[in-house]
């Protein structure tokens, strides 16, 4: 048995943040829980999949984060405890849905996860998913330890319950990626049987009344944050400086608080209910210290409430002086990091406690030596295929066409390792609704070819309203679905078309080209991996008006790598390479760019790193010499 | 010894960096340390650099981000990895424990930039902390069955630091739990290989 399904609890475990979340949920006896795969909050559903084969309790991958928000509000409407879970891209997806759910109301309990991902280190923003909390009026809870996002997640269903509305609780990649030990506790009987109740409806109507309502049980929440154990005080009874802070950025305020000795100065009011703001918590601890210093990753979320409560206070709390991101001690862009905090504690406290000898030494020492590390494909990935096919069919097009790109690993198509063809990416399914505009353009003089790429997961989850429209419009839109059979980037989880769900049971898969077909477009398909093929298709394709689709299919390589590897082994034949004399360029090293095809600097010729090298062959097209070759294992 | 303790594992994606940790953190969590590791992998299966931090203490748990230079031991199963924590995370008195095999980056691979001499690398890596242990690594790996064997040897290496609290046999009694059965006697052998390398390392 899994220790994430351990009945009884009263141990110590290592838990990833994620497991923890999952873990809280169970211990709450969460009955259905949704989501949609997203860095750094996948390992949430995938935590509690892995429960649900002991546990009774169901577990989806919806199509998309709102489909998951209703798949699991229609458990809460009907006396079940549910969660959804997402990064915070997913709570934009959500927002509209969310919005009118906490004017209706919930019943049984209702948490919402977001994990947020500050610095962007697996995502392509940095956004602050808290500014939800107070535009949808609900009670926000953030955890600074995966200990706590069990406990929270936990209290988070009661919580809901007695507010009768939706609790979100936001984690950070440093606490979704952390693993501590983390005490459990027993899990409960799941024992509720869904009911609905038809005599109380959930609706918006009278829509005033129902947000005066939203608001009261806001005040209700309030009420219970101001006792809750989640906030703490550490600290002289009037400290010189009071730190108030959630999150990372908290737990790395106290560690910069030792390290500089300043324990007995400055004391840390570690907030963990930020939304709505305790009030007399937060007066009580500002009439203590003349000075006020916010530690929170991102937004100025709870430096903006607590200001405007010392706005309220006005005469009666004095004048305090406040640092944060609005007086620039603390960055509004970026993480948040041990480093910063004892850079900021360091200034206000004139410590100096850097190691700058040793720094600076190191610095002169190693210089400008140490090259970045781009992003990459893969090795063996069909994306590297596709983008070469698409780079070829635009190159021979020469009308200075370009990619309209969408969110999945084929995101890095904006870089050299996709040969830069990709020149816009945002949100999820958003390539195709651009697509769908710029084929429309023809008419002004528009003449640039545009290719939109959308992976087959990012297809089901926005993708296919925008070619709906492409077809309603008559839109001039080519769409290249890159189908890997996985939601590659995030792990590998199921989705509509791999034939499989959530917890493992075999589902007829949604065929892609028939769903295509059945709109009236045109669809063909072809493999990234005969890239001379495919791109004389493209560029066929390019030629031609209306919405068309091309399938490339291929398999992700890292589960192809798992399913019994790649049929060749690869070599260069170094008297075939002629190096630099070539003419070429060293084109199969400058502008392929596979990592497991190096460049042999004492001989200056090309050559296979046999231990990046996985054998899917597509390079041996790429040599003018024919000197990459391909052999059968 | 120190508390908390704070281990750096670096590498690029694809080495395991992330279920070493694990698995040393599970080994420490029955050792009775409290334990935290941070992971950073991001976009790391896209050739991308992974970094752990692991802090061990006998007191509290501490936060997912070892403080600049306070790193006691600095793990690079790639050596271009290792050098670029250094600045942030070393100081006088880091162990190093590097595996010697570079993994190229693609502006390497593509001539825009150069990958520094790898004996270069173990210099700098000498004046910069305590001492050194250079190893051949990815060779023993391939040896034992494949690249990915690499992160057992390393982990291996690092239990056996002189003075390191968890040993090579901690890590292994935990083996069972992650990997399939017939995977641990070969892992359990890796570990055992890197240790071997630790013991007989010439400076």
């Amino acid at each position: 048995m899994g220790i994430i399904s351990h009945r009884s609890g009263e141990i110590d475990v290592l838990l990833q943040g994620n497991e923890a979340i999952a873990r809280g949920a169970l211990e709450a006896g969460v009955l259905f829980c949704a989501g949609y795969p997203g860095n750094p909050s996948s390992e949430i559903i995938e935590t509690l999949i892995e429960a649900s084969k002991e546990l009774p309790i169901y577990v989806e991958w919806s199509v998309n984060e709102k489909v998951a928000l209703e798949a699991a509000t229609a458990a809460s409407f009907s006396g079940c405890r549910a969660l959804v879970s997402m990064k915070q891209n997913g709570v934009n997806v959500i927002s509209d849905f969310l919005i009118h759910l906490t004017l209706s109301g919930i019943k049984g309990g209702l948490v919402l996860v977001t994990c947020d991902d500050p610095s962007g280190v697996s995502s392509i923003n940095e956004e602050d998913a808290r500014a939800f909390a107070p535009l949808a009026e609900i009670p926000l809870l953030e955890p600074s330890t995966p200990q706590e996002a069990l406990d929270m997640t936990r209290w988070a269903f009661e919580l809901s319950e007695q507010i009768g509305n939706v609790v979100m609780v936001r984690s950070l990649t440093r606490i979704s990626h952390t693993r501590t030990n983390v005490k459990i506790n027993d899990l409960p009987d799941f024992e509720t049987t869904p009911r609905f109740d038809t005599n109380a409806p959930f609706h918006t109507f009278p829509v005033v009344e129902k947000h005066k309502k939203r608001q009261k049980k806001l005040d209700q929440a309030m009420e219970m944050f101001e006792t809750s154990s989640f906030n703490r005080y550490k600290g002289p009874t009037e400290p010189e400086l009071l730190i108030i802070g959630s999150g990372c950025a908290r737990s790395y305020a106290t560690e910069a608080v030792e390290i500089l000795g300043l324990r007995e100065r400055v004391g840390i009011l570690h907030l963990g209910t930020t939304w709505p703001l305790p009030k007399d918590l937060a007066t009580r601890h500002l009439r203590a210290s003349e000075r006020v210093l916010f530690a929170e990753d991102v937004d100025p979320f709870i430096e903006n409430s607590v200001k405007a409560l010392a706005a309220d206070l006005g005469n009666e709390l004095g004048t305090k002086e406040f640092f944060g991101k609005a007086s620039g001690h603390i960055p509004s862009t970026g993480e948040t990091s041990p480093a910063l905090l004892l850079e900021v504690l360091g200034e206000i406290f004139h410590i100096s406690w850097k190691n700058s000898f040793y720094r600076e030494k190191i610095a002169a020492l190693i210089g400008d030596a140490t090259p970045p590390r781009e992003f990459g494909f893969c090795p063996g990935c069909p994306h590297r295929g596709s983008y070469y096919a698409i780079k070829t069919a635009l190159a021979w097009d020469d009308r200075d066409g370009f990619v309209s790109g969408d969110i999945g690993c084929y995101t890095l198509g904006i870089f050299p390792t996709g040969f830069s063809q990709v020149k816009s990416v945002h949100a999820m399914g958003s390539g195709l609704g651009l697509a769908s505009g710029f084929g429309k353009l023809e008419k002004f003089g528009f003449d640039q070819p545009v290719v939109t790429v959308c992976g087959d997961s990012t297809f089901f989850h926005s993708g296919f309203p925008a070619l709906v429209n492409a077809k309603f419009n008559d839109s001039d839109i080519l769409l290249l679905i890159l189908d890997n059979s996985a939601t590659a980037m995030t792990g590998f989880q199921p989705h509509p078309g791999t034939g499989t769900n959530a917890i493992g049971d075999r589902v007829e898969p949604i065929d892609i080209e028939a769903v295509c077909r059945s709109l009236g477009v045109d669809v063909i398909s072809a493999d990234p991996y005969d890239t001379e093929e495919t791109a004389r298709i493209i560029y066929d394709l390019i030629k031609r008006t209306g919405p068309r689709v091309l399938v490339l299919r291929r398999k992700c390589a890292l589960v192809q790598g798992r399913e019994g590897g790649f049929p060749y082994k690869m070599r260069v034949d170094q008297e075939r390479c002629k190096g630099e004399e070539c003419g070429c360029g060293r084109y199969c090293t400058r502008i392929f760019r596979c990592p497991g095809l190096i460049w042999d600097e004492p001989v200056q010729k090309a050559k296979v790193d046999e231990v990046i090298c996985v054998g899917c062959g597509i390079c041996a097209t790429v040599c003018p010499h024919s000197a990459i070759i391909r052999e059968e294992k | 010894m120190m508390d908390p303790i704070n281990i750096v594992i670096t590498g690029v994606g694809g080495q395991g960096n992330v279920l070493a940790s694990q698995i040393l953190g599970r080994a420490a969590l029955q050792q009775g340390f409290k334990t935290t590791i941070g992971e950073t992998f991001g976009l790391s299966q896209r050739g991308g650099g992974v970094m752990s931090h692991i802090r061990l203490s006998e007191k509290n748990n501490y936060g997912p981000l070892i403080p600049p230079n306070m790193a006691h031991i600095i793990v690079g199963l790639e050596p271009l990895e290792a050098l670029r924590v250094l600045p942030e995370y070393g100081n006088e008195d880091t162990l190093f424990v590097v595996n010697a095999r570079p993994i190229y980056p693609l502006n390497v691979i593509a001539g825009d930039v150069k990958y520094p001499d790898p004996k270069w690398i173990r210099q700098i890596l000498i004046e910069s902390g305590k001492r050194v242990f250079w190893l051949e690594a990815t060779q023993l790996a391939l040896e034992l069955g494949g690249p990915i064997m690499l992160n057992m040897i390393m982990l291996g290496a690092l239990c056996a630091l002189p003075g390191f609290p968890v040993g090579g046999n901690d890590i292994k009694n935990v083996l069972k739990d992650v990997f399939s059965q017939s995977k641990v006697k070969q892992n359990s052998k890796a570990v055992d290989v890197g240790g071997d390398l630790i013991q007989t390392h010439e400076d």
